[in-house]
């Protein structure tokens, strides 16, 4: 009997979907048979093999992106249950039903749970994410980098480039042209390293400009939402005292 | 918005402050003379102010020209925010929230306030001697009190919170331990500003500066 119970249980999902980007969003309910250990992308998976809606209609399946499945690729980042995160990540067994999946909406949707994070790779070209090496001869091996500081660099380095932290920020915005905190970390991580600091006024330059760090409106709900744990504020914070100093400096043309 | 807005943005942030912040506290401290001293302590207070040399470019340049920029620059910062406290109810993005919520409030009630009062002086219709008299007037309706006390929390919290993101946006305050103690720095500000305005405001309220101050004078010093 008990075990009849358990085959039968099924797990509720209410998922927002858009056939094209400039059509309207709507929402179709799917009832997925329930399997232990569950997670999001497992019943999307569900939900592609048998694109029956919980009212027994037949549907297109729906569409969501999904890469690494083990929350580093930033890839199947989506709206569940009101917070944006990994489906990769999210448990069903840790999840209130009905489960509720929606695009980040803060980017462009491509279609139903596929967005475009172009933007945040654009950002990251802005802000010259990246330590210049090349040279027409062998420039040698740059400085060291000191331990205590590259225990810290290191937990800047795990941005996956997911766009939680733009979701969750009030001030990234169709009316505002802020970059959004990952783009700021990246800044200081690059700036932190010891050959990359030798660019690090580029950076600081391009942050101190319209949509650079001057957006930042204080909400926190970047470090909050961040599932790397990254010190978002920390990081926009050294970089609003990095900017200011440079402020100053350009004026006194230091 | 024309040019670089990191400027402008840097300039709202430290005018919110100096001179703005520091205008609050001499506004609670002078309002706070009423409680304290009565209308003869009030009185002095407000003739130490005008008293003081170039009182009207004073005005001017620490007060006029950094309320009008702070309050028509955050106006648009308040315009470029979403608020989304349903789907993250964490304290910090309510106070983002609030802050932009209480810019507007004290944006509209300081133009208000200064109409109601400083103008008035301007047009002649009250004198510095009399003010304290002109706010009893005006905080004895039940209904523009309970305005005041709205606002007057909307601005101590704007201001209070303002200087917190200050720290933040100037670099000064950088990791959460920094941030959790410049919070409580903050909050306790806040509640001490908020207790000198709302202090004043029943003075300003009481019988004592129901009459013009001369009258005032004679009875205070009956009792």
């Amino acid at each position: 009997m008990a075990e009849t119970a358990t085959a039968q249980r099924t797990v509720k999902f209410i998922i927002t979907r858009r056939e094209t980007p400039e059509a309207a969003p709507y929402t179709e309910e799917f009832e997925v048979p329930y399997r232990p250990n569950m997670n999001v992308i497992s019943a999307l998976m569900e939900i592609q093999r048998n694109p029956v809606k919980a009212d027994g209609n037949k549907t297109a399946p729906v569409c969501w992106e999904s890469n690494c499945l083990e929350e580093v690729c930033g890839a199947c980042s989506m709206v569940i249950n009101g917070k944006p995160r990994q489906a990769c990540s999210a448990l069903i067994d840790k999840l209130e039903q009905p489960i509720r999946l929606e695009p980040m909406s803060t980017f462009p949707v491509v279609r139903d749970l596929v967005i475009n994070r172009e933007r945040m790779f654009q950002a990251l070209k802005k802000v010259k994410a990246w330590i210049p090496i090349d040279g027409t001869y062998d420039l040698g091996p740059g400085p060291r980098m000191a331990e205590s500081k590259r225990q810290w660099a290191y937990e800047l380095s795990k941005c996956m480039t997911c766009g939680v932290c733009l979701e969750a920020c009030p001030n990234v915005n169709e009316r505002n042209s802020f970059i959004g905190p990952a783009a700021i970390s990246q800044v200081r991580l690059f700036n932190a390293h010891p050959t990359g600091e030798m660019n690090a006024h580029e950076r600081l330059d391009e942050l101190m400009e319209d949509g650079g760090i001057e957006g930042c409106g204080n909400s926190q709900n970047c470090v909050r939402s961040c599932p790397k744990g990254i010190p978002l504020t920390t990081s926009i914070a050294a970089i609003n005292g990095d900017t200011t100093k440079r402020l100053f400096k350009k004026w006194l043309s230091m | 918005m024309k040019g670089n807005s990191y400027y402008s943005r840097k300039l709202h942030s430290l005018l919110g402050v100096i001179p703005l912040g520091l205008f609050m506290i001499e506004h609670a401290l002078t309002n706070y003379s009423a409680f304290e001293g009565g209308q003869q302590g009030f009185k002095d207070s407000v003739d130490f102010l005008h008293g003081m040399p170039l009182v009207f470019f004073l005005e001017m340049f620490i007060i006029w020209l950094p309320i009008l920029f702070h309050g028509v620059y955050g106006l648009y910062i308040a315009y470029q925010s979403n608020s989304n406290v349903g789907n993250f109810n964490y304290g910090r993005n309510w106070a983002f929230t609030l802050q932009r919520v209480t810019g507007v409030i004290t944006f509209i009630f300081v133009v208000w306030h200064v109409y109601e009062t400083r103008l008035q002086v301007t047009f002649g219709n009250t004198t510095y001697e009399e003010l304290g008299s002109h706010m009893h007037d005006i905080v004895s309706n039940p209904v523009v009190f309970a305005i005041y006390v709205i606002a007057v929390l909307a601005a101590t919290f704007h201001f209070a919170n303002g200087l917190w993101a200050f720290l933040v946006s100037w670099g000064i305050t950088v990791g959460p331990r920094a941030q959790k103690v410049s919070f409580r720095i903050c909050l306790g500000i806040f509640v001490i500003v908020s207790v000198l305005f709302l202090l004043s405001l029943f003075a300003f309220g009481s019988d004592e500066f129901a009459s013009a101050p001369i009258t005032a004078f004679t009875s205070a010093s009956a009792v």
